[in-house]
């Protein structure tokens, strides 16, 4: 602790921090640009500006930048005085000389950091009247605009882009007042994070292309807490609507988990929501693919009468929330019930969750990811199936430069000291997979096989952790010495393989670790937002046997609730299962194949029209919130099948309320602690109303409806939620999970954030949301290592083995259907080895046919794969489902046509 | 007291003085003769029916910006954005709730491209309120209204079809960021 004197005032603050941060923690108004907490001082701006005094006697001083000076005991500061806020209103007026002023036409208007800064420092009027040099723009793909005429030179977005998330293609060019900040020639923005330029930009070069497509100012929005549904890290997130339709995602910090950033599928992923595709009414099969609509009431009766008929099975989904597989779950007892997962899937999230469970290791938070020291990955993508990971992953590799830092004494915040210290000094990270992906750049040693051989490593490197035999391969060798000597080794591994064998591994370094005297962490991947609540739920039947069950004609009625039973399961079993059954009723929110095949359809609410609770891969339990009221007849599918339920008869199910659900969901096994998650509908903040969803400013509320009605209609009054549908009420000082936007009198962007943290960069102000479930510590045992099947790996002639490959935008169901998303995906392809792909004369660009798929796969050759095994990417047209296991013939299809890459469209210039 | 008496007179003789209130909408000369219908003169900042203007180049003026939505103390605008294929924000729709505005024009005030404007017509009642919604169709003229030169894109930089980066007013033409020129 150092006290400083800022403007004749003490202040107590931390020695480790510099003068900004200690500045704006203490609450003070210091205008800044290119300092981030998570990115440091580069004072590249000059904006920080502030006289230090030398002791109390000195009424000169000296300039200095706030963000460049540390906050050393007994520091003394103005930043008031007269000369530091004219230094700081010209280097305003400097930064605007160049500046189109169009904010009327900038996305970033309203939310924007040069606005908020230009107020603050009181420049109001121009006094420059030469020309303003002017840019180019360019084409940056799906996701980004960019107008470069904006810029202030601050920064920000390479030291994010490049340094921060270890892009490559975006650069900085240019001299003096020329400075560029772009690609070298237009093209897609390749980092799996360039959306968040969007808020890591101060002012509006970088926004977000499918919001300003109908684009709303942030004053206009409508916003509530969320969770990402994209994958198992469970990122928070604000989502946003007006005009009942979903217009962005935005980060919502969260201390231990997604801090500042966000991945693309996340942040773009959410288009569904508006899509054409959605499922408004009830609806009753007549023929194929026709339904008529029912009415509400009718639509129920037929569920009910079904319902009391009983013989039902219910298949719950991983990407539905707790509350709605509780209440299938619920509905039809848990002998009837199944998680969704398909049945691999489901052993893998089981082997995880008793793993953890046996393991006294951690489940690491992604800011433990970040402290730890030294890294194995193993089998596991997880740039593709868990992308915020790799993100911590990277900086966990970076750390070992605030480290070496730390032993010299340069600040940690000195970006440019610290990474030049450090001389590209990295923490180990060793990373065994099938393919190479997107963080091979930073690891200390690559390892590429297949599967089992990859499984085969993990026990490898267990074995030589306990004791070295000398003859071990290089990388298991260099592996286990980094894992040994580190203070806080971490091990990541998954379930993208489908490969049993590799989750024991991992378990087997963990423990390994353990009885050499370390505290490893241990972070396993499942694929979806809510696999681990399925996982924990479980249910009596895994996806084989229900579909078996329902094939052989014993059960009369199949629930299935948000889920694509034709992504679970081989496509014959699936449509000899739903074939068969008398009645197939559905809930989901979009069409899928496995709804057109449905008897009755019902439309389930998403994520963004509905409250609910998700469980992350640290079985953190975490409220998302419903943003806008669903259209037409959708609700959440708990509700529906609550009511069905309750006209058969039932009195389990009597729930009205979310929180009525949320009551049995804590009575079930493993689920106390999701009451604790986030307070009930019932609180009230400091005014004594619901913290609304509406900003202060929110405008057009008597013109909005108008065309409709004249009569504003009374504001509908939000009963599920602690939030309201209004502008009415404080948002501040509620619990963190309650936080629907951040915006702060004279912070208007989103650098308001640190106004709701409990210190800059820290905690969030009363508490990092969401419950963890499960307590890690010596809870049954570790698993043993299975014995694995051994398979003859495969040839052009006996056919190939196929090994599931995950991307990041495509192989997920529910991103891969919001239009930036697709735009930004391939087409469904598969990898081979350099000599199969000449056995098979096929090149690059050509197309594979297989029979067994029913599809046909792009060509893509990469050497790092095995000869005999072929990647397939799974999620995709023709791979949703799980890959057939045993030899899989190929063919060169002569008359496949590569779909023309959206991507080598250069847009116009300007 | 004198000052009192000059009062008295001043105010004595405004018994005599032609009435500043016009008698509206129609005034008899005299009580025998037929009503004739009467306008008063209003200044051209009156503040009465709103409309859209265009630029001088025929456009719409509106960027769907939001600033009169916002400033409007009993909220009766609302608008969507949306844009030409070469990037010029224009309004998806744009409605305004008369039975709810009061004709304050905090909006003309705000609006940074003189395309929203208060006009000098106050004959606007209906017997049916919903006859008070006016869309963008009722609101957009076919003219520049009170500020005849003024052209918002001209000044912004973004490039609109017409005008490229450098061509706006003061600007420059664009860098080549890869010269290495001091
Ligand atoms: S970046 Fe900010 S200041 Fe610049 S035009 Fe956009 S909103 Fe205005
Ligand atoms: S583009 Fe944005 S983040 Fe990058 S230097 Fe310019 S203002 Fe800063
Ligand atoms: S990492 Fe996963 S949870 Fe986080 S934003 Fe990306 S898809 Fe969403
Ligand atoms: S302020 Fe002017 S330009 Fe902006 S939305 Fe209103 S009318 Fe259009
Ligand atoms: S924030 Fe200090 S110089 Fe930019």
């Amino acid at each position: 602790m150092a006290t400083i004197v800022v403007d004749g005032v003490e202040f107590e603050v931390d020695e480790g921090q510099n003068l900004l941060h200690a500045c704006l923690s203490q609450g003070l108004e210091l205008p800044y640009f290119c300092w981030h907490p998570s990115l440091g001082s580069v004072g590249a701006c000059r904006q920080c500006a502030v006289i230090q005094y030398a002791d109390a006697d000195d009424t000169r001083g000296r300039l200095t930048m706030a963000c460049m000076t540390p906050a050393k005991d007994g520091t003394r500061i103005s930043i008031q005085t007269e000369t530091a806020k004219q230094f700081r209103a010209s280097v305003i007026e400097w930064l605007m000389e160049n500046h189109p002023h169009d904010c009327p036409v900038c996305e970033e208007g309203g939310e924007c950091h040069l606005q908020d800064m230009t107020v603050m420092t009181g420049h109001t009027q121009r006094r420059y009247r030469g020309r303003k040099r002017t840019f180019e723009n360019q084409y940056l793909g799906p996701f980004l605009n960019h107008e470069m005429n904006r810029c202030i030179t601050c920064y920000r977005c390479v030291r994010f882009y490049n340094d921060y998330a270890g892009g490559t293609d975006l650069q900085v060019f240019g001299s003096r007042d020329r400075m560029y900040f772009g690609r070298t020639t237009d093209g897609v923005l390749e980092n799996e994070f360039s959306g968040n330029l969007i808020e890591v930009c101060p002012t509006g070069v970088f926004t977000d292309k499918p919001f300003s497509e109908s684009y709303t100012r942030k004053w206009d929005l409508s916003s509530a807490p969320s969770i990402c549904a994209g994958c198992a890290v469970g990122c928070n997130t604000f989502v946003s609507e007006r005009y009942g339709r979903l217009k962005r995602v935005h980060n919502r910090y969260h201390g231990e988990l997604n801090g500042y950033f966000l991945c693309d599928r996340g942040r773009f992923g959410a288009g569904f929501v508006n899509s054409t595709d959605r499922i408004e009414h009830v609806g009753e099969r007549v023929e194929d693919d026709f339904f008529d609509v029912l009415d509400v009431e009718v639509g129920i009766a037929k569920l009910a009468e079904m319902i009391r008929q009983g013989d039902v099975v219910g298949i719950g989904s991983p990407r539905a929330s707790l509350e709605t597989n509780v209440a299938l779950k619920t509905l039809v007892g848990e002998a009837q019930f199944c998680t969704g997962m398909s049945s691999a899937e489901e052993s893998l999230v089981d082997l995880i969750i008793q793993t953890q469970r046996a393991t006294s290791a951690d489940i690491p938070s992604l800011s433990d990811v970040e402290s730890a020291d030294a890294v194995l990955i193993l089998g596991e993508d997880v740039l593709n199936t868990a992308p915020r990971v790799a993100l911590a992953l990277r900086q966990t590799v970076r750390n070992r430069a605030l480290n070496l830092a730390g032993e010299a004494g340069i600040p940690q915040w000195q970006d440019a000291g610290v990474s030049s210290h450090a001389q590209g000094r990295l923490n180990p990270l060793f990373i065994a997979s099938v393919l190479p992906s997107g963080i091979d750049d930073i690891a200390a040693d690559l390892l590429h096989d297949v599967p089992l051989n990859l499984a085969d490593c993990g026990f490898a490197i267990a074995a030589c952790i306990g004791e070295a035999t000398g003859s071990e391969p290089d990388f298991v060798r260099k592996a286990a010495a980094a894992l040994r000597s580190a203070q806080n080794p971490l091990i990541v591994s998954g379930t993208s393989t489908r490969t049993r064998a590799i989750v024991e591994a991992a378990g087997a370094v963990v423990a390994a670790l353990e009885s050499a005297g370390k505290v490893p962490r241990l972070l396993l991947v499942a694929p979806e937002a809510n696999s681990f609540g399925s996982g924990l739920i479980g249910g009596g039947l895994d996806m084989n046997t229900a579909l078996q069950r329902v094939a052989s004609g014993s059960t009369k009625t199949l629930i299935v609730a948000e889920n694509d039973i034709f992504r679970r399961a081989e496509r014959e079993r699936v449509e000899q299962a739903l074939c068969t059954v008398e009645n197939l009723v559905v809930l989901d929110s979009l069409d899928t194949p496995t709804a057109s095949l449905a008897g009755l359809v019902f439309p389930a609410a998403t994520f963004a029209e509905s409250t609910g609770t998700f469980v992350n891969y640290e079985t953190r339990a975490q409220r998302f919130y419903c943003v806008f009221e669903p259209r037409h007849e959708i609700a959440p599918s708990w509700r529906w099948l609550a009511q069905a339920a309750t006209d058969a008869g039932r009195d389990d199910l009597g729930w009205t309320h979310v929180d009525d659900v949320l009551e049995a969901v804590a009575a079930s096994p493993n689920m106390a602690g999701v009451r604790a998650v986030a307070p009930d509908a019932g609180y009230l903040g400091s005014s004594l109303c619901k913290t609304p969803r509406e900003t202060p400013r929110f405008s057009g509320r008597t013109a909005m409806n108008a065309n409709v009605n004249i009569h504003e209609p009374k504001t509908s009054v939000d009963e599920e939620t602690p939030l309201s549908f209004s502008m009415e009420g404080l948002n501040r000082d509620q619990p963190s999970a309650l936080l629907p936007f951040v915006w702060a009198p004279g912070w208007n962007s989103n650098q308001s954030v640190f106004k709701f943290q409990q210190e800059v960069g820290g905690a969030a102000a009363g508490g990092d949301p969401g419950v963890r479930l499960l307590a890690s510590g010596s809870i049954g045992t570790m698993p043993a290592r299975s014995a694995s099947v051994r398979s003859d790996r495969g040839g052009v002639d006996t056919g190939f083995r196929l090994i599931p490959v995950q991307a990041i935008f495509g192989s997920d169901e529910l991103s891969s259907r919001s239009p930036p998303v697709v735009e930004r995906s391939s087409a469904a392809f598969m990898i081979f080895s350099p000599m199969d792909a000449e056995r098979l004369g096929a090149t690059q660009g050509m197309g594979v046919s297989c029979s067994v798929l029913g599809a046909t796969f792009a060509v893509t050759v990469d050497a790092a794969m095995k000869s005999g095994y072929v990647g397939v990417s799974v999620g995709f047209t023709g791979a949703e489902g799980e890959l057939p296991d045993g030899l899989i013939g190929l063919a060169v299809d002569p008359n496949y046509r590569p779909t023309p890459n959206p991507h080598d469209r250069v847009i116009a210039r300007g | 007291m004198i000052s009192q008496l000059v009062s008295l007179w001043k105010v004595f003789l405004h018994l005599f003085a032609s009435n500043e209130t016009v008698q509206y909408p129609s005034k008899k000369k005299w009580w025998w003769s037929k009503p004739t219908k009467v306008m008063p003169y209003l200044a051209p900042r009156y503040r009465g029916r709103i409309i859209l203007t265009r630029d001088p180049d025929g456009e719409e003026r509106c960027v769907a910006c939001n600033l009169c939505a916002v400033v409007c103390p009993v909220d009766c605008i609302a608008l969507q954005k949306t844009e030409d294929e070469n990037g010029r924000w224009y309004p998806e729709f744009f409605r305004i709730n008369f039975s709810r505005c009061i004709m304050c024009g905090m909006c003309e005030e705000a609006c940074p491209t003189y395309a929203i404007q208060l006009t000098p017509d106050f004959e606007i009642c209906e017997y049916d309120r919903n006859n008070l919604v006016y869309e963008k169709e009722h609101l957009l003229i076919n003219g520049v209204g009170k500020y005849p030169d003024y052209s918002f894109w001209q000044v912004a930089g973004k490039t609109i079809f017409g005008k490229n980066k450098g061509e706006a007013q003061n600007e420059s033409p664009p860098e080549d960021v890869r010269s290495l020129l001091p």
